[in-house]
């Protein structure tokens, strides 16, 4: 995974409620086989018309959030399918950090498994959060989860939380799945009992 | 010994599945049963094999396809979908690297994970399950912690047999007296969505409670679970009873003879203790649920059938208003519109949420000796091949397609856009699937979610339709 410190970019509005899954990645994209190459049909339906060509009038279609890092959204962001493609997505088109009230549990999850930070701040500030990203790119963001705050284009500091073990395996580009192992002694000894007391689960 | 503290159902699954429990209170949790699907894990399966890990259990692990594949007569002769076809051949080549056991597509058995777990007696009480899909809420229906994760979490199930979580907090929606005529399951989950909401569930664990969910049999108590990520918790439960244990020991793969009694044992003792702490509470009186059909882009946008399409200069919060105007433009509606004016191009009745034999039955008894509205296609997909074969032995595929109905194998189909069966830019569809987001059963398609015999009476009348207005003609 990569590390996800700090980052200062540009922050494209996205004023929804409930922007599912299926909508930041349609079920028809995830034929593929292999993590890269979905960002180029991120927000397919809104991005693109009927015909193949962009809508003008989709936010990342505009200049300069073609070039966004971060991203601004409001209630419920990643609700729907478990697909980790949604932030496999969002990371193949540059996108690093969402920022919304709050997150749908599975999505939340899989951003921290692939160095995409979702910040879950209170609706009022993603309100002027979203007034600055319509600023363009006059107006960038920092992003700094070391110090756990967000940074206004005019200077002032917002903090946030998250979960501390996500937080360093995200700061430190860490793979959970060899810091597991290193507990296989303890998973030995639960498969051990388990087995003697529910041995209909050990076929 | 010391009396305990009274416990809930997810509250004993969890504690009798931590492996370990880390500094800052993160559980590792042993998985007791990982289902896996062609979609989610070539990511998971490359991980491994870039790191050479292997699978730790492949005994407690299964695999089928089900998201991608056609379910007309073309899958005999091949994918034709040159991305879907390489994403079916890779798991096959997976399970035999990894030595996973695998339900090919031309076996009986082969059908929709959801369906199949519970079915082949494989999901049970008491059990951790997971799957990268959503939906695995599923089999919580067993009286099992079951709940969707995401392709990283795969790999790391696959290699470790375990999961790095937090607890849930505990949510109780119980469900009081008799359900009305013409309601099942599905009605019931889409009232609580209605209810708490696309987010309501989120951080939580929903059980469900109360005489009208013990009435559902196992098929019901499976939509209801099903549709729990829809109202944005990850697993929703039922407490095994004389239900849930008729159902398993009917089932092909369950534990059987002293295995079966020494199961029932533990299984008995799980439901939630009296007195046990819920952290959120709903209770929903049976008899003031009626047919329900959704109106707009997510299932929260939901309504009895006797209802008029909302009028969005109504709401007052302007966010809110902008999101319900979009969602009556994007479904093509008129506020103050009947939804039974509705009128309807596809009928769709499948799904991991309603395509079990009893959802195949109720579409049935309201087809039988009627007739589809010529403008309507209408399909039918059974969740597996044995509800397929199931179906067939009782006479269900021949009362089906005499009224006009398609009669599928088995798969996703319809639900997702994936595979070919998919709307068409504007056409409406009353569908038994579960999500009714923009484009998810095609770009631009239309989908008001419903139950099986709703859905039937759309396909009859050509127009959203109330199930009520359709007595059975005669027994099935």
């Amino acid at each position: 995974m990569q590390a996800f410190t700090k980052l200062t970019g540009i922050a494209a509005p996205l004023p929804k409620a409930n922007v599912d899954t299926d909508q930041i990645i349609p079920a028809r994209f995830l034929k593929s086989i292999s993590r890269d190459g979905f960002g180029k049909n991120l927000f397919a339906n809104f991005r693109f018309k009927e015909d193949g060509t962009e809508n003008p009038d989709f936010v990342l279609n505009q200049e300069p959030y073609r070039k966004a890092e971060v991203l601004i959204a409001f209630e419920n962001f990643g609700c729907g399918s478990s697909r980790e493609h949604a932030p496999w997505a969002l990371l193949d088109f540059g996108i690093r950090c969402v920022i919304a009230p709050d997150f749908a549990d599975i999505f939340n999850n899989n951003c921290f498994k692939n160095g995409v930070l979702p910040v879950r701040l209170p609706r009022e500030i993603c309100e002027k959060l979203m007034e600055d990203a319509k600023m363009g790119g006059n107006a960038r963001i920092s992003v700094d989860l070391e110090r756990q705050v967000v940074v206004r284009p005019n200077g002032e500091e917002i903090p946030f939380q998250t979960d501390p073990l996500r937080r360093h395996l995200m700061l430190n580009g860490l793979d959970d799945i060899g810091q597991t192992m290193q507990h296989a002694p303890a998973i030995d000894g639960f498969e051990a009992r388990q087995r003697a007391a529910q041995p209909w689960l050990y076929t | 010994m010391s009396a305990q503290k009274p416990r809930t159902l997810f509250d004993k699954i969890w504690a009798a599945h931590v492996v370990e429990t880390l500094p800052d209170g993160t559980a590792l949790l042993y998985i007791d049963l990982h289902l896996t699907h062609e979609v989610t894990t070539p990511q998971a399966f490359d991980g491994l094999r870039a790191a050479g890990r292997k699978v730790r259990r492949p005994d407690a692990t299964l695999a089928v396809v089900d998201h991608n594949i056609a379910t007309d007569d073309s899958r005999r002769t091949g994918i034709v979908d040159p991305e879907s076809r390489l994403q079916v051949e890779t798991l096959e080549k997976n399970v035999v690297e990894f030595g996973v056991p695998y339900i090919p597509l031309l076996d009986d058995r082969q059908g929709i994970v959801h369906v199949i777990g519970p079915e082949l007696g494989r999901s049970l009480p008491g059990m951790t399950i997971v799957c990268g899909d959503s939906h695995t809420s599923t089999h919580g229906a067993m009286g099992a912690l079951a709940f969707g994760i995401g392709t990283s979490e795969v790999e790391h199930v696959l290699a470790t047999q375990t999961l790095l979580q937090k607890p849930a907090k505990n949510m109780r929606v119980s469900v009081d007296g008799n359900l009305a005529f013409g309601c099942s399951g599905k009605d019931i989950v889409l009232a609580i969505i209605g209810k708490i909401g696309t987010a309501g569930g989120t951080g939580h664990v929903i059980e469900y409670a109360g005489d009208a969910i013990r009435a559902l049999d196992m098929a019901g108590r499976m939509t209801v679970c099903n549709m729990t990520i829809e109202g944005g918790a990850r697993a929703g439960m039922v407490a095994p009873d004389q239900t849930t244990f008729d159902y398993i020991a009917k089932t092909p793969n369950g534990p059987k003879g002293e295995a079966f009694k020494r199961a029932l044992e533990w299984w008995k003792t799980l439901p939630s203790d009296a007195g046990a702490h819920f952290d959120k509470e709903l209770r929903l009186a049976a008899h003031e649920i009626a047919p329900q059909v959704t109106w707009g882009t997510n299932p929260e946008a939901v309504l009895p059938i006797t209802g008029i399409v909302p009028n969005p200069a109504d709401e007052g919060d302007e966010a809110k208003r902008a999101q319900l105007q979009r969602m009556v433009d994007y479904m093509g509606l008129t506020p103050g519109q009947r939804l039974t004016d509705l009128k309807v191009d596809v009928v769709f009745v499948g799904s991991c949420t309603n395509s079990r034999i009893e959802d195949i039955r109720a579409a049935a008894a309201i087809a039988k000796g009627r007739r589809v509205a010529d403008h309507v296609r209408a399909l039918v997909v059974p969740g597996s091949g044995l509800v397929k074969k199931q179906a067939e032995a009782e006479g269900l595929d021949r009362i089906l397609r005499e009224a006009g109905f398609e009669w599928r194998e088995a798969g996703c189909s319809m639900c997702l856009g994936m595979n070919p069966d998919k709307l068409t830019p504007g056409q409406r569809s009353a569908s038994t699937s579960n999500r009714n987001f923009e484009g998810r059963q095609g770009p631009g398609g239309r989908t008001h979610l419903l139950s099986p015999a709703m859905a039937a009476a759309a396909a009859l009348a050509g127009h959203l339709a109330d199930v009520r207005d359709y007595q059975p003609k005669g027994a099935i």
